[in-house]
């Protein structure tokens, strides 16, 4: 199991968009090892013929029928969001591109 | 930043295209693809949500069963392999329109992968045309994002905007993506290619009957990838990828302009940077959008709370036997059938009138008659009332009836064009309005004998022409005649009389 290295931490750090300064990078970046190697210890014990599992319940093709059931109203959705304009949820600046 | 921009020609001398085509296709189910909100288009702001399509804490997604349906006949009619068992995945990214914080799509489970599709592009003079076989990476579900707009700075748009609002009602509707290989060796017809393959997807895609396909709503969108390399080098360059172009169109235009660009920044011997680029319709160009993350970066996983999707081999061959003919091998079809010329059938086609002319010719119409009310008395029509063909009050069986009321010599060509005005205007049938307008062609033979020595009479000179054997003249007795009928006379059986009396 390789280790997780501080530039790593710090770039999952950013793409999560958690701000962690250097002696919190410090800090956390050998305890997510810790955590990193517990887990692999699960590698230790399935054999080659234990795919990595998903879904723990075998069950698959869950389906709805397409049929439009009722949500929530427009005052209903928006009850939660910080600010609202124009029955749309009011979003700070964005900064770069649609995706 | 100053580009130079290649001339297309030099480009093509020097450089091998390699395109690469991302579609998406927003499905037209009822409702969106996790939750039972409403999937259809224009409603007010945030009507159709609900905890699941707003990524409210503790919501849970369900598939929904037609969308998988609509994914698997996409894959299918792309002669794609159906996957036996597959799974969503979450694709880890931060934006306002997707409320969820990551985007439930497929990641290396697609539901349909390995297809192809074939596109021809046309001759520019008229002849065969050339055939490309796309080859289909994969063809994935997936969900859209909502909509925001900018408010504040210039003209709306995202640059120097102070805030955006966001509209979640198209969050969650279910979009099918359907990735191509990269397609190479496609040289000076790459524009032409990207374009006939948009198009071949869209008219697919309506075939199908899974989506509006409408590229002004955005219902289909393509993303173009381009990338050059030096001629004969077998490598693939760096690529750009040029978003959301939304009409055919402007795809051809893109890839010729990403070509020209491409060109310019190699030859200065710099290198391609891989990003997304934006198309701007007004002058055909494109311009930076981001660096290109890379696909770690999304930090896909699977997704934890929808179950794998594992269609039995039964379900995908009765889906299989639900696929309409491929289009394209129709139109060659109904091509033979109805002995058109090449250019007759892209009129046809362009007309948007294949199936108003097959329809009619079901109805008993021959073909070519069909085609000529189709592409020019109703096309003019159409044009005048600024509505589609399909949209005109007259139906294929209509226009049957009246050409087999011309056939039967009952009507002449230009009675059916005011039979045609009285079906329009909503005066019953074609009968009908002939009984009340008085259309019917003269079928006294008293009447027309009289006509036609009126004519004969009137017109000495014409008629010792005819005499001396130069039928051509007979045209202008013809006209006498039927002048005199006002119209309501055939002229096949005026043609016989004049000839009958001069002989």
């Amino acid at each position: 199991m390789s280790q997780l290295t501080r530039d790593e931490v710090a770039h999952l750090a950013d793409l999560a968009r958690i701000d962690l300064d250097d002696a919190e990078l410090d800090h956390l970046a050998p305890q997510l090892n810790v955590i990193l190697e517990s887990v692999a210890s699960i590698s230790g014990v399935a054999g080659d013929d234990v795919p990595p599992t998903s879904h723990p319940i075998p069950l698959t093709n869950v389906f709805r029928d397409d049929v439009v059931v009722p949500g929530l109203t427009a005052e209903q959705a928006l009850s939660g969001a910080p600010e609202a304009e124009e029955q749309r949820f009011r979003v700070p600046r964005i900064l770069g591109d649609e995706q | 930043m100053s580009e130079t921009l290649v001339p297309f020609d030099e480009v093509v001398e020097r450089f091998d295209p390699a395109l690469g085509l991302e579609i998406h296709v927003e499905l037209n189910t009822n409702t969106k693809m996790f939750c039972g909100c409403p999937a259809v288009f224009g409603g007010e702001p945030n009507t159709q949500v609900c905890p699941t399509c707003l990524g409210l804490p503790g919501a849970m997604p369900v598939v929904n069963g037609k969308a998988v349906e609509s994914a698997i006949r996409i894959g299918l009619a792309l002669n794609c392999e159906i996957a036996e068992w597959c799974r969503f995945a979450r694709k880890n990214y931060f934006y306002p329109d997707m409320p969820k914080n990551f985007q439930t799509s497929q990641y290396d489970e697609p539901i349909a992968f390995e297809g192809y599709l074939d596109v021809t592009v046309p001759d520019e003079n008229g002849g065969e045309g050339e055939t490309f076989r796309i080859e289909i990476e994969r063809a994935h579900m997936e969900e859209d994002t909502g909509k925001s707009s900018h408010v504040g700075g210039s003209d709306g748009r995202i640059h120097g905007a102070d805030y955006s609002l966001v509209d979640y009602n198209r969050a969650g509707i279910p979009l099918i993506e359907i990735v191509t290989k990269p397609i190479l060796g496609t040289g000076d017809k790459a524009p032409l290619v990207a374009k006939a393959y948009v198009s071949a997807i869209r008219d697919l895609i309506v075939a199908l009957g899974v989506s509006d396909a409408r590229m002004d709503q955005g219902s289909i969108r393509a993303d173009v990838n381009l990338s050059l390399a030096p001629k004969g080098s077998g490598v693939l360059g760096t690529r750009s990828e040029t978003k959301n172009v939304n009409s055919l169109r402007s795809v051809e235009r893109a890839v010729r302009f990403e070509m020209s660009r491409h060109a310019g920044i190699l030859d200065a011997g710099g290198s391609v940077l891989q990003e997304t680029r934006h198309f701007h319709e007004n002058d055909g160009t494109t311009s930076s959008g981001r660096e290109k993350s890379d696909a770690e970066d999304y930090r896909y996983f699977p997704e934890p709370d929808l179950v794998p999707v594992a269609p039995s081999r039964e379900w995908v061959e009765e889906l299989r036997a639900t696929l309409p003919e491929n289009p394209a091998v129709k139109r060659t079809r109904l091509q033979g059938e109805w002995g058109f010329t090449d250019l007759e059938m892209r009129d046809t086609v362009g007309a948007g009138a294949l199936d108003l002319v097959e329809q009619t010719v079901a109805a008993g119409a021959a073909p070519q008659a069909a085609r000529k009310w189709w592409l020019t008395e109703l096309a003019r029509r159409a044009n005048d009332a600024g509505v589609e063909l399909t949209e005109l009050a007259v139906t294929p069986a209509q226009v049957a009836a009246v050409q087999a009321l011309v056939d039967a010599k009952t009507i002449n060509d230009k009675l059916a064009r005011q039979v045609f005005d009285g079906l329009l205007a909503g005066e019953g049938t074609p009968e009908e309005i002939i009984a009340a307008r008085g259309l019917a062609v003269v079928s006294d033979e008293g009447a027309l004998s009289a006509a036609v020595d009126k004519a004969i009479a009137e017109n000495p000179d014409i008629a010792d022409k005819i005499r001396d054997g130069k039928l051509a003249a007979a045209g202008a007795l013809i006209g006498a005649v039927m002048k005199e009928m006002r119209g309501q006379a055939d002229a096949g059986r005026v043609r016989e009389l004049v000839l009958e009396k001069l002989s």
